[in-house]
């Protein structure tokens, strides 16, 4: 169950899609709004004002994207993007313009509500602004101090290294892409250059994961881009 | 013209060279057994080392070898197998020749041909012996040849000036300086003399005569030396290639560059030395002729010794051309600038000076008055070196000229004479014009003055000049004066004068009447050949305008036979490349008689003119143009030559070949709009598959999502549900889900078998690529445990991350279908010959023997119809996708008998840099930071 009774508004324009998210979310306690169409998301997402939205890449009367980018000129709802394409560029393209986080389809149930979760948490937290340090696993993070304890020892992160980490875990749950990433740890001229993220993950993962090939929190979005899961 | 202009990669030539690149095609080496005259040894050194490579198992065939009768050759030729001689039918005679079609055929490392030097029989397809080794050589055989120093054309004439035999039979520097090995073959002249007493030299044909004179021993140690100085000037350019820097040579080149500018008298002679310059220096070679506006055009003797030491100059390597103008130190001048050259050699002869001062009179004064007296070359070389002051001017030393060559400047000199004769009816009509006037004047004498009667003559004189040229009009001024004495000067019906004053009178309209006849004489032939060069001019651009037009191959094919009927009158064939860039001719050629296909198949291969008046096959009637557009040779342009003479000179050649460089870009555009069309069809039909496929991915998924959720809505409904109803859902849920994985493999199956599917390939880790898939895999593979080796330190791979996800995830669902969920699932991987290869192991019951080899195939089942789901698509699109990276895909043998491993294996290339970081640790007591 939700903390609290949240609005989250569905735009989806297959009815069984909509009806099952709807029964999903209901049961946790959500108060759901529905619509078909970019047009008709627009009109609630301006009257109902929900703490989310689920968005259809594959709408029929415009692009999903178009209504990311104008939702984002006025609010900071965060934005579960459903995409029925393979093509990584969609998503990109979705999470790129301001969405905040995507699912595959098909997807279950149990996935569907973990992110919601995760996006309401992060969104009810709003102004109170960054925590001192978070914590995952047996890690510590200090964001006041930049140290970073593993177990209660001082792990040595280079500065790239941690502002990689912090990046991600500033954005807890967040997928961020490729140019996300390079661009706020690296600089605008390194936007394209993905294989340092590649090198400079693998580094993280050894030093804070237990198993590098099977991490629990720096997780790959592969063709996307990373994930905090703390 | 180059086949590939650099920085423009044509799309075919990298699809050729695509399909090359499995098999080097590299060029047979030249090993050039060289020495001082007949009877060193060198066949004899050739075959011994034959012997030698033979031994070490190279396969050696002895194409042409000469004997001559000599036991010991003889011997050692025993012993390597020879390729037998081809018969040519020359006036109905069978001669013999090596067979050069057979030595391609049999395709031996080695080919044996002796002398190089050699004239092929009249209908062998190339009229010297060392073009057929160039041949071989460019099939990729090694040939090993014998030269003697005197058939060397740069030393052919200081050989002739030492032993007085002139040798017809030469073969161009170019080919003994691009040879890979030269090796000197050195006796003493003592030895050789000795040799020759024993009757152990063989003297060819036209030394046979002169051996007394040739086997001198001063000529010996002459010739000795002149092939030492030649073998040390090739192990020279050896070093220095060795030793100069590729780059500092291309800057080399383009700074130095020699022009040769000649005329007929010496041209050979004045090319010979500026080859040799430009070879000492290293440089470019220049030739340049001008057609100069002289008022006598130039005889065809003439032209035709500048046409061959033109084309002989080409073969040398040099560019030559043809200038024109009527200054000609500007020509000169502004051709040094344009091709930066930095010397400029001329001969020291003026051409036809003295000899012509003998002949003529007329000649001698309009020497002095045409515009081309500028052309005797002491006052060129003087203005040509004061107009342009940072050019060095070299005189190269007039000829040594040897008995025959003396003989035949004689024998050019009685030439000049039928040519007199045939203009004889000008001359004739030059007294005509005289004596009208004379006629007129007689009538008119008691009504005009004496200088008024000059006045008519001078009329006649001008109206000669203007019809018939220069001779006649000076015989008419001639006739002119002496007519005028005899009939109008006091005394009359004498050439007595009484008062001397006429002799200024005689002496002014002679004068006059010479300046006037050449004037006007120049002036009419300048107005022909600028009409004549416009005519061409114009032919040419109307041609281009026609060719613009055409957008049909038989637009072209018409307006090429049309254009060159007009301009050469004479007939055409065109062949041009079919879809399967075979050489077709584009309109049908049967009907023409004399057109030989293998001909024009052999000028579009070697990208060189083939056929009548060139080097190769030259008794052929037609004469096949390569058409060379700035990508690749388009096709050939047949032009019927035979029987032409006048289509056989430079300048008709100049005019064919501009002609074929307008056909050639005609037929390139014509490719290319083809090209664009069929590209464009390419992505449209690319769109709709995408579509397609979008919309089919689309409307399968939508259903299968709601199922997926609804079913497992359902199943966590509160109240919860009776437990057998929670049951059918969840198998509801997982058939969904696997129906699901179903249309993702026929989806990417479909994607990866439409022949551009892109990879979007980037560089990507194997450790976070396996990460991924096991996660995304994790409620399939249960309760079975998965083992990861250490993946860590493996390189960055460069490949399509989501592709290569979906491979590791079908070969875990595989191993997943196939293993109890008791078992263990094993991923590693390593570097295996330049290669990662990513190893998927399970320890279930493995993959049945009979269906191992047929695994990857589409729809193949470990067990038949059995309950074990799958339409077996996953493992064929796991090859697919790992095939389209360049890697493969392998069923091995499991470690310890038990289980199945598939191995995937993807190409290692050089990771990008990555710029390092100084190793500041994050955490600082900076507030700021």
């Amino acid at each position: 169950m939700f903390d609290y009774r949240p609005n989250i508004l569905i735009i989806e324009d297959d009815a069984a899609i909509r009806r099952f998210v709807r029964t999903a979310l209901e049961g946790e306690g959500a108060a759901i709004f529905e619509a078909e169409t970019v047009q008709r998301g627009l009109i609630e997402a301006g009257t109902r004002h929900p703490d989310l939205v689920i968005l259809d890449l594959g709408l029929p009367d415009a692009d999903g994207m178009t209504l990311i980018r104008e939702l984002r000129g006025w609010t900071e709802v965060p934005v579960l993007v459903l995409s029925a394409r393979d093509a990584e560029s969609d998503k990109i393209g979705a999470l790129d313009a301001g969405a905040d986080d995507y699912l595959s389809k098909p997807f279950g149930v149990g996935e569907l509500l973990a992110r919601v979760r995760v996006l309401l948490r992060r969104h009810g937290r709003g102004g109170a602004g960054q925590p001192a340090e978070i914590h995952f696993g047996e890690i510590t993070l200090d964001f006041a101090r930049r140290t970073v304890t593993r177990g209660g020892e001082a792990v040595h992160l280079t500065n790239r290294e941690y502002r990689l980490l912090a990046t991600l875990a500033a954005h807890r749950g967040k997928v961020l892409t490729h140019r996300e990433l390079l661009r706020e740890v690296w600089g605008p001229a390194y936007v394209g250059n993905n294989h340092y993220l590649r090198i400079y993950m693998g580094h993280l993962r050894q030093k804070l994961e237990a198993d590098p090939a099977q991490p629990a929190y720096l997780l790959t979005e592969v063709g996307v881009g990373y994930r905090f899961a703390g | 013209m180059a086949s590939a202009a650099p920085g423009r990669p044509d799309p075919d030539t990298l699809l050729r060279n695509l399909d090359a690149a499995g098999q080097p095609a590299a060029r047979g080496r030249l090993r050039i057994y060289f020495g001082a005259s007949a009877g060193v040894g060198k066949t004899y050194a050739m075959l011994e080392a034959a012997r030698h490579r033979m031994e070490q198992g190279a396969d050696v065939v002895a194409g042409v070898v000469e004997t001559h009768g000599r036991k010991e050759t003889m011997a050692l030729l025993a012993g390597i197998p020879t390729l037998p001689q081809a018969e040519i039918r020359y006036r109905e005679r069978a001669l013999r020749e090596f067979d050069l079609d057979g030595a391609l055929a049999r395709r031996p490392t080695l080919v044996l041909v002796d002398e190089l030097a050699h004239s092929n029989v009249p209908g062998s397809r190339h009229d010297k012996r060392w073009q057929d080794v160039h041949e071989l050589l460019a099939a990729g055989i090694d040939v090993w040849t014998t030269l003697n120093v005197q058939h060397l054309d740069s030393l052919n004439e200081a050989v002739g000036g030492i032993t007085g035999v002139r040798i017809r039979e030469t073969v161009p520097d170019a080919v003994f300086d691009d040879a890979d090995e030269v090796i000197l073959v050195d006796t003493s002249a003592d030895e050789l003399l000795r040799r020759l007493r024993q009757g152990k030299v063989y003297l060819p044909e036209q030394a046979r005569h002169a051996a007394g004179h040739f086997f001198r021993k001063g000529n010996l140690i002459a010739l000795r030396e002149l092939a030492l100085r030649r073998t040390a000037e090739h192990v020279d350019d050896d070093v220095q290639a060795y030793r100069l820097d590729r780059a500092i040579t291309d800057i080399w080149r383009t700074r130095e560059a020699v022009l040769a500018c000649v005329a007929a008298d010496d041209a050979g002679h004045v090319v010979r030395n500026a080859h040799r310059l430009a070879q000492q220096l290293d440089c470019e070679l220049h030739v340049v002729t001008i057609e100069s506006l002289r008022v006598q055009p130039q005889p065809a003797s003439r032209h035709d010794t500048l046409r061959r030491v033109l084309a002989h100059a080409e073969s040398l390597g040099a560019r030559t051309e043809v200038l024109g103008g009527t200054d000609l130190v500007e020509a000169v001048v502004r051709y040094a600038r344009r091709h930066n050259i930095t010397k400029v050699v001329l001969g020291r002869t003026a051409p036809g000076g003295l000899r012509r001062l003998r002949l003529s009179l007329s000649g001698l004064l309009s020497r002095l008055l045409a515009p081309g007296w500028i052309w005797h070359r002491h006052s060129f070389a003087d203005l040509l070196a004061a107009t342009c002051p940072e050019i060095d001017v070299i005189r190269i030393a007039a000829p040594p000229l040897p008995a025959p060559a003396r003989a035949a400047a004689t024998a050019q000199a009685g030439e000049r004479e039928p040519r007199r004769a045939s203009r004889l009816p000008a001359y004739l009509w030059a007294l005509v014009y005289c004596g009208a006037a004379a006629a007129l004047s007689s009538l008119a004498f008691p009504v005009l003055h004496q200088t008024n009667i000059v006045m008519l003559f001078l009329l006649a004189v001008i109206g000669v000049a203007l019809r018939h040229g220069r001779g006649p009009a000076a015989l008419a001024s001639l006739v002119s004066v002496g007519l005028f004495d005899f009939l109008f000067v006091q005394p009359l019906w004498s050439f007595a004068i009484s008062d001397i004053q006429y002799a200024l009178t005689f002496f002014v309209l002679l004068a006059v009447g010479l300046v006037i006849g050449q004037l006007t004489a120049g002036l009419r032939l300048q107005a022909e050949t600028s009409v004549r060069r416009e005519a061409e001019a114009h032919g040419l651009y109307e041609f281009a305008r026609e060719l613009s037009s055409a957008l049909q191959p038989e637009q072209i094919v018409e307006a090429t036979s049309s254009y060159v009927r007009a301009a050469f009158d004479t007939h055409c064939v065109l062949y041009v490349l079919d879809t399967t860039d075979h050489l077709l001719p584009a309109a049908a050629a049967n009907a023409t008689p004399g057109l030989e296909p293998a001909l024009a198949q052999w000028a579009y291969d070697h990208g060189q003119p083939a056929g009548a008046g060139t080097a190769t096959l030259s008794t052929s009637t037609f004469y096949y143009l390569p058409l060379q557009a700035s990508m690749r040779t388009r096709g050939v342009l047949a032009i019927a030559c035979g029987g032409r003479p006048d289509l056989d000179d430079a300048e008709s050649r100049r005019q064919m070949a501009a002609y074929g460089t307008l056909v050639a870009i005609a037929l390139e555009r014509l490719h290319y709009v083809e090209v664009a069309q069929h590209a464009l069809l390419n992505v449209e039909s690319e769109k709709l598959r995408n579509s397609l496929l979008s919309a089919v991915s689309h409307d399968l998924r939508t259903p299968l999502t709601s199922l997926v959720g609804t079913s497992e809505t359902l199943q966590r409904q509160h109240p919860e549900l009776p437990r057998a109803v929670r049951d059918a859902l969840h198998g509801l849920t997982v058939q969904a889900r696997r129906m699901h994985a179903m249309v993702d493999n026929i989806l990417d199956m479909a994607r990866l078998q439409s022949s551009d599917a892109p990879l979007h390939r980037e560089w990507q880790s194997i450790e976070e690529l396996v990460g991924s898939a096991l996660a995304y895999m994790r409620d399939a593979l249960g309760p079975r445990r998965v083992a990861v080796g250490r993946l860590s330190d493996l390189p960055l791979v460069e490949c399509d991350g989501v592709l290569i996800e979906r491979v590791l995830c079908n070969l875990l669902e595989n191993a997943i279908k196939y293993t109890p969920e008791s078992s263990t699932l094993r991923i590693d991987a390593e570097i295996r010959g330049g290669r990662l290869a990513t190893l998927v192991t399970d320890d279930g019951p493995g993959v049945p023997p009979d269906i191992a080899d047929r695994i990857f195939d589409k729809f193949a089942r470990g067990e038949r119809e059995s309950s074990t789901p799958g339409v077996g698509l996953g493992l064929a699109v796991c090859q697919a996708i790992v095939r389209a990276h360049g890697g493969d895909i392998l069923l091995e043998a499991a470690p310890g008998g038990r289980g199945a491993r598939f191995a995937f294996t993807l190409p290692l290339g050089t990771p990008p840099d990555i710029h390092p970081e100084p190793d500041t640790p994050c955490s600082t007591t900076d507030p700021t930071s």
